[in-house]
């Protein structure tokens, strides 16, 4: 696929905060245009705030009921569905056994896509086309099909109920979205750096290692982040896989929750907004990557 | 002559001679690769070719091999070729089984890519302005995004459930107070309406990088030549948008097409006519008794073929497009 103009430029742009491309000179843009602008971005961040906001505020209503009646909740804010979580749960394994889960999805799955990426990238070795196609392919596999025969074979390998089962299974999840992400930002970087480090002596692994790494910085945030978010989150493959409660992930751990506790929703938002905090601080440290990283995957078909 | 059996010998060493050479030349590419395809071939290729094979038996949980206790019992199924799939698209209640939830799937997947990519491209917009707060804009934006899917899907739940807080809100307005959670027709809509929620940033963040991208000399010379806000759009921004797009859409289709979670989540396995063939392949493998394996993965397999046969169109579609344009 041929693309025109937007290839480039999106390396060179160091963050996603570079000067804004205004159609119109500064100060042109009209006061109304800019009120609207604002009208409309306020209410949408609210949209996108609020299903947060309301389950963090239940979460601090004490009774079972409470979500029914969120007004009551005010005069009587509690954070005790939090102490009880943490106290009568195995909530600190199952946040321990997703962290280690997802850590090492994050470190593996980033490494491992960013040296496909990067061999995709600058190699052209026979079927690196059909390699991308590939892996275009695996996004489209329903985890209906794949879950029998995923389990067989893990039962095959031993590794059900075990980390390295979730984790290789999440990196295959995960892998072929950040390989392709990252070889459209691989692209982005100009070759005269692979040869100036070739003509320095590094081997082809060497210059990827010492120098398109730290350049990709913001392409590998976006990974990781993204490779995170899918372990974090992930239920299907969880559940399936991992039948001992004290190995469960917090996805799993916390729906065995609603069974077993009776849809006690307001003990549900509290270690719901527990699972979340982690999540948005990992965010949190990628975000002003996102922009640049994410485009550079995009822009290349 | 001499040249022809020359050329004949190496032929015959053809394949394997070919393998080395290449393997010599490009190792590098390969050892690099290894992992993704090693990884990539015994977790989904594997499974795939075996879950094509279950879909030609009659498997399911009480003719498959499992272990009770210390006994192991070995597999009975038999291969009954393709009568999976004939009867999953013309047997009896096939209607009901597969094509509505085709349907539903294909409304579902179309209405929810069209309303990300709309909401994503005007938010984009929005945000690309000089504008004061706009880093704290986007950072909120993102926020549905970046919370797990789960949880924000459980949010929801609450807020719509019968006297959640969006009823309440109907209520004192007057306004009719759906079952969102109950009626079939509200189900739909508040599953799209989730994912609509859950997806938009994503969306919103790729175009917005696509629009950062466009050169803004080419906003200058359109002003010069006097284009009006709208042909600027139409003419600059829309062509600087179209290879982002055209990727950013294809993904979003597939991972909408497949989207397990939300539908899963919202309504586990209460809402038979509001499932997915995602969901629906799930609930007939993992959510009755006895599971169904040999129909689950016939569905997979079907939903994969569909994919495949729309990924393929889609790219010569666009291939065809660009053609026309370059």
């Amino acid at each position: 696929m041929t693309t025109t103009t937007t290839e480039t430029s999106a390396a060179q742009q160091p963050g996603p905060l570079s000067p804004p491309r205004r159609p119109q000179p500064r100060g042109t843009a009209s006061t109304r245009t800019k009120v609207l602008s604002h009208l409309a971005l306020s209410t949408a961040s609210l949209i996108a705030l609020f299903p947060i906001g309301w389950l963090v505020y239940l979460s601090f209503g004490p009774d079972k009921d409470d979500y029914l009646h969120p007004g009551r909740i005010l005069s009587k804010m509690s954070f005790s569905n939090y102490s009880f979580v943490m106290e009568h749960t195995q909530f600190f394994t199952w946040l321990g056994n997703t962290a280690l889960v997802a850590g090492a999805t994050c470190v593996i799955g980033v490494f491992i896509a960013a040296t496909t990426g990067y061999a995709v990238s600058r190699m052209r070795f026979p079927g690196y086309k059909k390699l991308m196609w590939v892996l275009l392919v695996t996004q489209m596999f329903p985890v209906a099909v794949l879950i029998v025969p995923m389990y067989v074979i893990l039962a095959d390998l031993g590794l059900i109920d075990t980390y390295g089962a979730l984790i290789l299974v999440y990196c295959s999840t995960a892998v072929p979205y950040c390989a392709w992400m990252l070889k459209g930002y691989f692209d982005t970087i100009p070759y005269e750096i692979d040869e100036a480090g070739r003509v320095d002596g590094l081997s082809p692994f060497g210059t990827f290692w010492r120098l398109i790494l730290p350049l990709a910085r913001p392409g590998l945030a976006v990974a990781a982040f993204y490779t995170c978010l899918t372990a974090w989150g992930e239920y299907a493959f969880a559940s399936t896989f991992m039948l001992d409660d004290g190995k469960y992930t917090l996805a799993v751990g916390l729906s065995s929750f609603v069974s077993e506790h009776d849809a006690q929703w307001n003990l549900m938002a509290a270690t719901a907004v527990l699972i979340a905090i982690p999540v948005s601080l990992v965010f949190y440290l990628v975000q002003k990557h996102l922009v640049t990283g994410l485009t550079a995957g995009g822009t290349k078909g | 002559m001499t040249v022809a059996v020359d050329g004949a010998a190496r032929k015959r060493r053809g394949p394997v001679e070919r393998f080395r050479h290449s393997l010599q030349k490009h190792w590098y590419a390969y050892a690099m690769t290894a992992p993704v395809v090693v990884v990539l071939g015994v977790l989904v290729g594997y499974p795939l070719i075996q879950g094509i094979y279950l879909t030609l038996t009659d498997a399911n949980s009480m003719n498959s091999a499992r272990t009770i206790g210390v006994n192991h019992i070995a597999a009975t199924y038999d291969f009954i070729g393709l009568h999976n799939y004939a009867d999953i698209l013309w047997g009896p209640t096939a209607w009901d089984r597969f094509w509505s939830h085709f349907i539903w799937t294909v409304v579902w997947t179309a209405s929810c890519v069209v309303l990300h990519y709309v909401i994503g491209l005007c938010l984009a917009l929005l945000l690309n302005q000089k504008l004061r707060g706009r880093t704290l804009y986007r950072m909120l934006l993102i926020l549905p995004w970046a919370v797990p899917t789960f949880v924000t899907v459980f949010a929801w739940r609450i807020m719509l459930s019968d006297s959640g807080i969006v009823n309440s809100a109907l209520g004192a307005l007057h306004l009719p107070q759906p079952a969102w959670l109950e009626d079939t027709l509200f189900q739909r809509i508040a599953a799209i309406l989730v994912n609509v929620w859950v997806g938009v940033p994503f969306m919103m963040v790729s175009l917005l990088g696509g629009l950062q991208s466009i050169p803004s000399e080419l906003y200058e010379a359109a002003e010069m030549d006097g284009a009006s806000a709208w042909q600027r759009f139409r003419n600059v921004t829309v062509p600087g948008l179209r290879s982002v797009s055209s990727t950013v859409v294809l993904l979003g289709i597939i991972w909408t097409f497949n989207q397990f979670n939300i539908i899963f989540l919202l309504f586990g396995n209460n809402a038979p006519d509001a499932q997915i063939l995602v969901t629906w392949a799930y609930r007939l493998g993992f959510g009755q008794q006895p599971r169904d394996y040999a129909q689950s993965a016939a569905y997979g397999v079907l939903l994969l073929s569909v994919l495949i046969v729309f990924t393929t169109f889609y790219r010569r579609w666009l291939a065809r497009n660009e053609q026309a344009i370059g």
